[in-house]
């Protein structure tokens, strides 16, 4: 019987962590630790010895964990950004859907791949729901830019919404440029001048 | 048609070159367009380089050469085609350790700046080996670090333990007393000394003086398969670092980096750097520095490269003449000179100085 392999999530999250595990749990069996304290990251994967380390690529102490690769560290064996350097394309998709994962050298890659499939999954799905996130803020910021200068414009020139909308409308029309920049450039001068 | 070319960077005052090639235009003088994205950490930068996902990225001077020796790294070979910038890096101390510095009789106002009592006083102090934080272990601040304290005769590594903290995080590690000191990029170290958490020691630039810092890196196949856009690129920054070495764009550079798609941090904090001004401690102690942090010299120096090597490889045990090799051959000293001589009246600056402060050359002929 093979061994079970042992898999350490790092994420500070503890919802999403317990997604990623959830994930995991579907794809077989194995040993799953999640760690969410940064500050102790590498003394814990030392003390865990694991096979695989599952980390957000956006997270900024991925760094401290290529310390783990010096002949000095912690971990007896070497520790690699996936195991089979032939399949590329595994690596791709991870690092496209944001995770990447560090694998004990001579992990086979049949045992290796249901688990990154699993965690690209989750990862796409992080990713998405983050920029959907980023553009529901983008869009309201850009609503709150308008209306500032839609009210400057009402101020300075007596006239009302629609009129204000319609002149930032054609200014930025005629510049070749968006709304919102315009709407923009004009809070920043207002915002000088005043 | 403008050729968009992706570029990834961390949120630090050395992306510089980067951002005012943008905000004032100098990619689209050269007929390309730079979309830079902003990243977490270095190992995500260099994995989206050599995975294509963005054509080049802001990288620690030691991260081509260290992949090269097949210390990091995914495989891809990777090529620094620019220095973005020299120095810049500053060793700060916890608020513990700094008291015990001033125990010794140590001036903070005084000795910023002289290397040689500024690293007896830490050594002084020390009680036990050295806890020094750094942001990546294959970093000129990690160099400089060792060099530093093994030619004032601590034994480096056995005295220091140096570890891995990303840059964001470096001055809450001080405050909860998991660090003695670290070497940073700013505005890291004075955001330590800002949230109260340390003290400035030491600039990096009163280690060695113009030592490279950040470069410009590639996949290796794609400087020889598609150097064109590349030589824009490297146009561009040099026009950037012509720009941000004219004394007149500071306010103007502190206002592009302070951005929130930028640096995001406060202007005042990004103009400590840029002017050299620092604020060492939380008693409010200032010093002058000149040339703390430089954008002027750009062509990658081929003996930089083999220095870099050679500390590795002493350090980690490998074959130094091979190590050596392997780093110059990643170090593309000729495709930057190509592009710059494209440049009308360009003419190429004076090298920078390579002498350390214990006056040890940075050639690697010396270093056996």
């Amino acid at each position: 019987m093979q061994r079970i392999l042992k898999i350490i999530i790092v994420e500070t999250d503890p919802s999403r962590a317990a997604l990623i595990e959830e994930s995991l749990a579907h794809a077989g069996q194995y040993e799953l630790l999640t760690i969410t304290d940064m500050s102790r990251l590498t003394a814990a994967i030392a003390d865990h010895n694991p096979d695989i380390i599952l980390i957000d690529l956006d997270n900024p102490s991925r760094d401290s964990l290529e310390e783990l690769r010096l002949a000095s560290a912690p971990l007896e064996r070497p520790v690699a950004l996936f195991v089979d350097q032939s399949d590329a394309n595994l690596t791709k998709l991870a690092i496209e859907a944001g995770v990447s994962a560090y694998v004990v050298d001579g992990l086979r890659a049949d045992r290796l791949k249901p688990i990154i499939d699993a965690a690209v999954a989750r990862f796409t799905m992080f990713r998405q729901m983050r920029n959907e996130l980023a553009t529901t803020k983008r869009a309201l910021e850009e609503r709150k830019v308008i209306d500032r200068a839609k009210g400057l414009l009402m101020k300075a020139r007596g006239i009302d919404e629609q009129a204000a909308y319609d002149l930032l409308r054609r200014a930025a029309m005629d510049q070749g440029r968006k709304v919102y920049d315009v709407a923009e450039a004009l809070v920043t001068t207002a915002g000088l001048l005043s | 048609m403008t050729a968009k070319l992706p570029v990834a960077f961390l949120p630090l005052i050395d992306a510089a070159p980067l951002i005012v090639a943008v905000e004032l235009g100098f990619d689209r003088d050269e007929g390309i367009a730079l979309d830079l994205r902003r990243a977490h950490s270095w190992s995500s930068l260099r994995d989206m380089v050599s995975f294509g996902q963005v054509t080049a990225a802001q990288m620690l001077a030691p991260m081509p050469v260290a992949t090269a020796l097949g210390l990091v790294g995914t495989g891809a070979a990777l090529a620094s085609v620019a220095v973005l910038s020299t120095n810049g890096e500053v060793i700060g101390v916890s608020n513990a350790m700094a008291q015990r510095i001033r125990d010794t009789g140590y001036s903070f106002a005084t000795g910023f700046g002289d290397a040689r009592a500024a690293g007896q006083a830490l050594i002084a102090a020390a009680d036990g080996p050295l806890r020094i934080g750094v942001p990546f272990p294959f970093s000129m601040h990690a160099e400089l670090l060792y060099h530093w304290l093994t030619a004032l005769g601590l034994p480096a590594p056995a005295a220091v333990d140096i570890r891995t903290v990303p840059p964001p995080l470096m001055a809450s590690a001080l405050a909860a007393g998991e660090l003695d000191a670290f070497c940073v990029g700013e505005p890291w170290g004075s955001m330590a000394v800002e949230t109260n958490a340390g003290a400035l020691l030491l600039p990096g630039s009163a280690i060695w003086p113009g030592a490279p810092e950040k470069v410009l890196g590639v996949r290796a196949d794609l400087a020889d398969a598609s150097p064109e856009p590349l030589r824009a690129m490297i146009r561009a920054l040099w026009r950037a670092g012509e720009w941000l070495s004219d004394p007149q764009s500071r306010t103007t550079a502190c206002a592009f980096l302070s951005r929130r798609d930028y640096v995001d941090v406060p202007a005042e904090m990004i103009d400590r750097a840029l002017s050299g001004h620092l604020t060492l401690t939380s008693r409010g102690d200032s010093r002058i520095v000149p040339d703390f942090v430089g954008f002027a010299q750009n062509t990658p120096q081929q003996d930089h490269a083999a220095w870099i090597a050679g500390r590795l490889a002493a350090r980690l045990g490998l074959d130094r003449a091979t190590a050596r090799q392997a780093a110059i051959a990643t170090w593309r000293t000729d495709l930057h000179d190509t592009a710059l001589r494209a440049i009308p009246g360009y003419s190429p600056r004076a090298d920078a100085m390579t002498h350390s402060f214990d006056g040890q050359e940075f050639s690697p002929s010396l270093q056996e």
